[in-house]
């Protein structure tokens, strides 16, 4: 059977820990299956370097299906690489030419800081979430589900927002490194919905609030994060995030 | 030992309620006391570890990913159900509670599954209030779905993310907590060590996995949401850092293991295509509501689907199970996939797969229908083989996804350890030998929410506690263990890696204890086993150093205790001379192919004991009694 498979060239940022100055480090890796993903690829290349008693590239994954929101390069400049609306895992192998040079970085952003190699601290995330992100209903305290009815536009349109999973390509993404796409789509999601009202004021205030505090920069309408965003979230949310900050601005 | 699985005494109906009277409850003064330490934040920790400090208790959440809302359960695709009967087709918590027992192939407790399929409602309309963007009708009421092994449509889904909509609701709740002073989030952390003080467990030690320190911590009560051990195979449905590890070395410490046999391999992956796969995607059981299943119905067929005319498929699930049709249970349909492939008439370059083929639903209600329905999963088959399931039949196979057994645990969900409590997939508790779609967030939901707060306050309001720190004698040597265990593996410097012994383990127990077993191969994985295990800790080659960031020694101490695990895996299922859910033992069949129960002689949960490494495991058997449904022979036809 004939053989497709491609020579790859490699420049990967590798960096020992946060403090460490980094580099980059060219490899080659030779008789890549086109079907492999590139996740796949840099397993293989992590298997060769351990046997030659060299030090793995590390870089954070867990569900390997686009959902979990963990992995996260930047591949030859582009979040999550050169096809839009898929995470890092989900990228082929066979999207690349034989003989080519793909770039690998971590996100670069100052609020998420590289724990080593391709690994970044994204934690920033998880404080914002605990400032507001969520409807306050203790357990066991919620009514018969169907007392509450929601519009299958409005239900559909919550859905858009909230598959966002939190990787953070939008940040990398932004020359401001700002996080106005993470929090917008958290605030749409709950704005959309009739539970996410009573705590609709305080919550983007919260959420904007130490989304400032984290060190992420404004936003400028580059529309950078929507491009990159595996979900392909709405830089509408930003909009909507706006209304809901002036609305609670104004109360 | 003796195993008392606590059930309470009266009517199935009323046992929960009943009970929940009689447990002990703290005063609310009482509960800021108390601290316990949640292991894992996927639906069953995260609810749990949100819904115990609401009510007060100081709560230590660990979890091995960055964040908690990376759980293994964001990847759940399909739906969870419940007892609403929103469609009025005749739903009731009695049907959801015998539909479960039955799909479990009566190896589960009654009492248990009753309870699960009571609570079930609860978790939807919690989950509703905390925002969850459910599928909706145009009404604007909750739209429902079917799943294999139900007659009636009780599933509920939020497209095909409902695992991470579930996920980040009950993420949601936790980070009120945050905020709210009670819980403290420690990611990047992974439990390697239990300690036990007084033979209770009062701690944990993890390692860092930053910076690889090992830390202690105590606490009143110890709760493990680890999920399942689906990844012994190497290859499975599951997370890259999906694990055995927590409940192993609980195991190792005291804790019986429940029925770890029972294993499910899901029918509608997409195949294996080569040994650089690191993972076996899942395509929803949903699917198979609209696609139907065939093979060719000569052998060696190697002509492209669509040009295999109608009377020359073989609708084989559709043809043995008239009622049930492309809608039977996995086991059942993962079963039939198999036998056809080892009968030659399997498809693709492998020979290992079937189609799964949505023609006739296209002509029927439209493409757009069927985009509107499965659009992702048709994006995400595309992604990875390359091929268009619109045009060409999708093309799938069997693949390990969830784990049935895990640490035994009683109604109050506490294992044979005191203090040590275990909710979710790691426990082995309500699905018996084999789970239904969509029933896994239901049970991770359920323990969390509405039983695990209950039962530990009964725990901890009725058990003598001495005060003690992470100074105590216990915590030093359980942290010297945990270090000696990492500093052996980094010094034996061999040349095999990691991953290729966790490829040959994973071989083993694909081979001897997947889909179908018999004796023999059951002896030869219990000969290989130790063998494997013995040349890793001669010959694994691990690199870099214990304290940075090393994503491959922790996978080592992982694959590590797979090798020790898999031999329980092939005891238990080589004791169980039945066939039962997913341990099909080909000794035990019907005429047809189907599984031959023994209710005669095994009816009852297999808990095994730790004795030592290299010795057998002892077997404790807790009986199961059937009080309220009348065991039957299994029938989807
Ligand atoms: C692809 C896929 C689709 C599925 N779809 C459905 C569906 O549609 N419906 C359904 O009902 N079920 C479904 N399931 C099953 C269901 O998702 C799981 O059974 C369930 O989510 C398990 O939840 P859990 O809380 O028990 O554990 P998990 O979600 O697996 O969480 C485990 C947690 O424990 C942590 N952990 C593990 N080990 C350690 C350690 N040693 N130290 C510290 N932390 C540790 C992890 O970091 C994680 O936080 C699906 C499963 C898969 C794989
Ligand atoms: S590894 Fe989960 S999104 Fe990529």
């Amino acid at each position: 059977m004939e053989n497709n498979n491609l020579t790859i060239k490699l420049k990967v940022w590798r960096q020992e820990n946060a403090g460490a100055k980094g580099k980059f480090v060219d490899y080659t890796i030779d008789d890549v299956n086109p079907d492999m993903s590139f996740l796949e690829m840099l397993d293989e290349l992590n298997e060769e370097l351990i046997k030659k008693d060299d030090l793995p590239i590390e870089f954070d994954n867990d569900c390997r299906e686009g959902i979990c929101g963990m992995c996260g390069m930047v591949i030859n400049g582009t979040a999550h690489g050169p096809k839009s609306g898929t995470t890092t895992c989900e990228v082929r192998m066979r999207q690349f030419k034989d003989g080519e040079t793909i770039l690998i970085e971590p996100w670069r952003a100052r609020p998420f800081p590289v724990i080593k190699d391709l690994v970044v601290d994204r934690s920033a995330f998880d404080r914002i979430m605990v400032a507001g992100g969520y409807i306050d209903v203790k357990t066991g305290s919620a009514p018969d589900a169907h007392t509450v009815l929601v519009p299958k536009e409005n239900a559909d349109l919550a859905m858009d927002m909230a598959a966002c999973i939190g990787c953070g390509a939008c940040v990398a993404a932004c020359p401001n490194a700002s996080a106005s796409l993470f929090v917008g789509a958290k605030v749409s999601q709950f704005a959309l919905l009739p539970q996410g009202q009573p705590e609709a004021t305080k919550r983007v205030e919260a959420m904007v609030a130490q989304m400032d505090e984290e060190g992420f920069g404004a936003c400028s309408n580059h529309g950078e994060c929507e491009a990159v965003c595996p979900k392909n979230i709405s830089i509408l949310a930003i909009a909507r995030m706006r209304r809901e900050y002036w609305k609670a601005s104004v109360h | 030992m003796k195993l008392d699985s606590k059930i309470p005494g009266g009517p199935l109906a009323e046992k929960w309620d009943k009970h929940k009277f009689d447990m002990k409850v703290v005063n609310p003064k009482n509960k800021r006391k108390f601290t316990v330490l949640v292991v894992g934040t996927g639906l069953a920790g995260a609810s749990a570890a949100a819904s115990m400090a609401e009510l007060g208790y100081h709560v230590k959440s660990f979890c091995i990913q960055d964040s908690p809302r990376r759980a293994h359960s964001i990847g759940a695709q399909g739906g969870i159900n419940a007892a609403k009967n929103y469609p009025n087709d005749g739903d009731s918590i009695w049907r959801l509670f015998y539909d479960t027992i039955k799909g479990g192939d009566y190896r589960s407790r009654e009492a248990n599954v009753y309870r699960l399929a009571q609570v079930s409602n609860n978790i939807i309309d919690q989950t509703v209030a905390q925002g969850v963007p459910y599928q909706r009708e145009y009404g604007g009421l909750l739209a429902n779905r079917s799943f294999g092994g139900a007659l009636v449509s009780r599933t509920f889904y939020a497209r095909g993310q409902t695992g991470q909509q579930l996920l980040l609701g009950a993420y949601s709740a936790l980070m009120a907590q945050v905020h709210s002073g009670m819980v403290e989030i420690l990611p990047r952390r992974e439990m390697v060590e239990l300690v036990m003080i007084n033979d209770q467990a009062r701690g944990i030690i993890v390692r860092n996995l930053i910076n690889g320190e090992f830390e202690r911590y105590v606490g009143d009560a110890v709760v493990l949401a680890t999920g399942g051990y689906a990844q012994v195979y190497f290859l499975s449905t599951n997370a890259m850092n999906s694990n055995a590890s927590a409940i192993w070395r609980a195991h190792k410490k005291g804790a019986l293991f429940g029925n770890p046999c029972y294993v499910q391999i899901h029918p509608t992956c997409i195949p294996r295509s080569g040994d650089y796969q690191s993972k076996l995607t899942l395509m929803s059981e949903s699917l198979r509501n609209d696609g139907r299943v065939w093979v060719p119905k000569k052998k060696g067929d190697k002509r492209p689907p669509n040009e295999i005319p109608e009377d020359e498929r073989d609708y084989y699930l559709e043809r043995k199970y008239p009622t049930f049709g492309n809608m039977v249970p996995r086991d059942v349909a993962s079963r039939n996939a198999k036998m056809v492939c080892d009968e030659g008439r399997g498809v693709g370059k492998t020979g290992l797969a079937v189609y799964l083929d949505f023609r006739d639903a296209i002509k029927e209600f439209g493409r757009e229908v069927i985009e509107e329905k499965y659009g992702n999963l048709f994006e995400m088959y595309k992604m990875i083989t390359d091929e268009d399931g619109y045009q060409v039949p999708m093309r799938i196979y069997p693949a390990p996804h969830y784990t049935m057994g895990g640490l035994w645990v009683d109604y109050n969900l506490m294992s044979t350890i005191p203090g040590l409590h275990v909710i979710g997939e790691a426990n082995f508790s309500d699905h018996g030998a084999n789970r239904l779609g969509a029933s896994a967030l239901m049970q991770g939901l359920a323990d969390g929410y509405f039983v695990l707060p209950y039962t530990i306050g009964n725990y901890l309001g009725g058990t003598k506690l001495e005060k003690v720190s992470t100074d105590h004698e216990a915590f030093k040597e359980a942290e010297a263990e945990a270090k000696a265990k990492y500093d052996k593996l980094l010094s034996i410097k061999g040349s095999k890696t990691v991953k290729e012994f966790h490829q040959e383990i994973g071989s083993i127990m694909w081979n001897y204890v997947g889909m179908s077993r018999n004796a023999e191969g059951l002896k030869k994985a219990l000969e290989e086993i130790p063998r494997l295990r013995e040349e890793f800790w001669q010959n694994v080659k691990i690199a870099g150093s214990e304290d940075s960031l090393n994503k491959n020694l922790e996978f080592a101490g992982r694959v590590a205790d797979y090798l020790e695990f898999g031999e329980l895996m092939a005891q238990d299922a080589l004791h169980r001379e039945e066939s039962c859910g997913g341990h099909f033992r080909e000794e035990h069949q019907t005429e047809e192919g189907e599984a031959l129960r023994d209710d005669e002689n095994f009816t009852y949960v297999a808990a095994w004991e730790f004795k030592g490494l290299g010795k057998k495991w002892e077997l404790h058997k807790e009986p199961l009694e059937f009080e309220n449904v009348t065991l039957t022979q299994r029938s989807y036809k």
